[in-house]
């Protein structure tokens, strides 16, 4: 019984593996995408301008504040409406992309207001405008402590575009639902399927503390062990 | 009058007021800085003396009142701050060195990005003033791996490479362990005795402040209680306030020096 169950799966790997590429293709497009959406509005989150200010809580509080699912259908079925026709990629790859750089927004203001406002202060005090004084002193010192946040949003990402499956891209999820159709063997099928995410969000994970070690401030203490 | 003031003082600070939300820490400060002197601020915790230093380069933006460093109004909005400041350098309690860089990178960067240095004018220059505070074999080290006396000599030595006209210290030793505090204050004593340099120190060490300054001003409660030279003040003191708070902080010191003995 688990023998024909483990050469069911095999057989039906090489399928739902190229669905694998195309999960995998699509979350770093969208991860990419939230990157740059995540810095032009994390930093406005933090900006004394006003507007730029408004425009990027505005932007994070109603992303955050509505489910990735129905985002995935306002951009590909409503979007029309307006004149906007997207193939299912596309619009896959937007609205993770629009999703995740919300989430993004806010790890980096975070991780910025994380340093003491004492580093600013003695950059500003040699003589560094803020411009300079976010390139050289921040921005390096946030980047390192955002990497954990950051490669815990990819992995959530990974997870959450198994969603796009439901305007028919041909992803993980979906060939799976495919192959489930003609068989009838969900329970081996899906098993399958999540077998294969996992290992992508494994590997994540361990990139996530690879990274971290290789970019650490030598003589930063870490609690290991605590 | 404010002409004459101006040309013969370094700093220039007239009825400074500092607020931090409704709380108002600095209330109404009027004093001046000649060139080459050092002066001293003496204080309580919460005297407003932190917030002063951090006043004079806009660090923390005053709510009323003037301040004028070497003939410049600091306090115009259409004064350029940034120029103002690469010719002040700054010393903190707490070092605030940048951790993800080595201790000749901490004194590089600020040349070559502000004093537009190359890259090798910058580096020699690194190195005489790691030669200064005794910090040369730890050029290639990282903040976070040295003692507090010796991120606290790479401060210093990253403030004097900017080559300021002010130096403006503050508690430079209140964070160390008091065998470190020694080693930071003979640097302070080596520079302030070879430059001609104007020095604004916040200080508990009263045999230092006895040593470097010119005059003492004591604050407390974000006003001048008292000020004058450093010799009157600290063995003849004339308000009661300053006799209180010098008695005090003397006899912590003989607690201190008689648990170590």
């Amino acid at each position: 019984m688990i023998i024909d169950s483990l050469k069911f799966i095999l057989s039906i790997v090489p399928f739902i593996a190229q669905g694998l590429t195309v999960t995998i293709q699509i979350s770093l497009a969208g991860f990419a995408l939230g990157m740059i959406l995540g810095i032009i509005f994390g930093l406005g989150r933090i900006s004394s301008n006003i507007v730029y200010h408004a425009i990027s809580s505005i932007y994070v509080e109603v992303i955050r504040g509505t489910p990735l699912f129905v985002q995935i259908l306002i951009i590909y079925f409503g979007l029309p409406s307006l004149g906007i026709n997207l193939d299912p990629i596309t619009a896959g790859i937007l609205a993770l992309g629009i999703n995740s750089g919300a989430y993004q927004a806010e790890i980096l203001r975070a991780g910025i207001q994380s340093i003491p406002i004492e580093q600013l202060n003695s950059a500003l005090s040699l003589g560094m405008t803020r411009t300079q004084a976010m390139i050289y002193v921040i921005l390096p010192q946030a980047i390192r402590v955002v990497i954990p946040a950051l490669v815990n949003e990819l992995v959530i990402l990974v997870k959450d575009s198994a969603l796009v499956s439901v305007i028919g891209v041909a992803e993980l999820t979906r060939r799976g639902e495919y192959i489930v159709a003609w068989s009838w063997r969900p329970f081996e099928v899906y098993s399958a399927v999540a077998a294969l995410y996992f290992i992508v969000c494994y590997t994540l994970s361990k990139v996530s503390k690879y990274l971290e070690e290789k970019l650490s401030i030598p003589g930063y203490m870490t609690r290991k062990g605590m | 009058m404010v002409e004459k003031l101006l040309r013969n003082h370094m700093v220039l600070v007239e009825d400074l007021h500092v607020r931090y939300g409704s709380l108002e820490v600095l209330k109404g400060i009027t004093f001046s800085v000649n060139y080459g002197e050092k002066v001293v601020i003496l204080g309580p915790s919460g005297s407003g003396k932190s917030t002063l230093l951090k006043s004079l380069i806009l660090l923390v933006k005053p709510w009323k009142g003037k301040i004028f460093i070497d003939g410049e109004e600091v306090t115009d909005p259409k004064t350029n701050i940034v120029k103002i400041r690469q010719k002040v350098g700054m010393v903190f309690q707490n070092y605030n060195l940048f951790p993800h860089l080595t201790v000749l990178r901490n004194i590089t960067l600020p040349l070559e990005k502000v004093k537009k240095m190359s890259k090798e004018e910058a580096e020699k220059k690194a190195w005489e003033v790691l030669k200064l505070v005794g910090l040369e074999d730890k050029a290639h080290s990282y903040p976070l791996q040295l003692s507090g006396g010796q991120q606290q000599r790479a401060a210093i030595a990253r403030a004097m490479a900017m080559e300021p006209k002010l130096l403006l210290l503050d508690e430079p030793t209140s964070a160390l362990d008091p065998e470190l505090v020694e080693e930071v204050l003979e640097v302070l004593r080596t520079i302030a005795i070879k430059k001609q340099l104007t020095m604004i120190i916040v200080t508990h060490e009263l045999d230092f402040a006895e040593d470097v300054a010119d005059r003492i001003v004591f604050i407390d409660h974000g006003v001048i209680v008292e000020e004058g030279r450093a010799s009157e003040i600290l063995h003849t003191p004339k308000n009661p306030r300053t006799r209180q708070f010098l008695r005090r902080l003397l006899r912590r010191k003989e607690l201190v020096s008689t648990v170590t003995a």
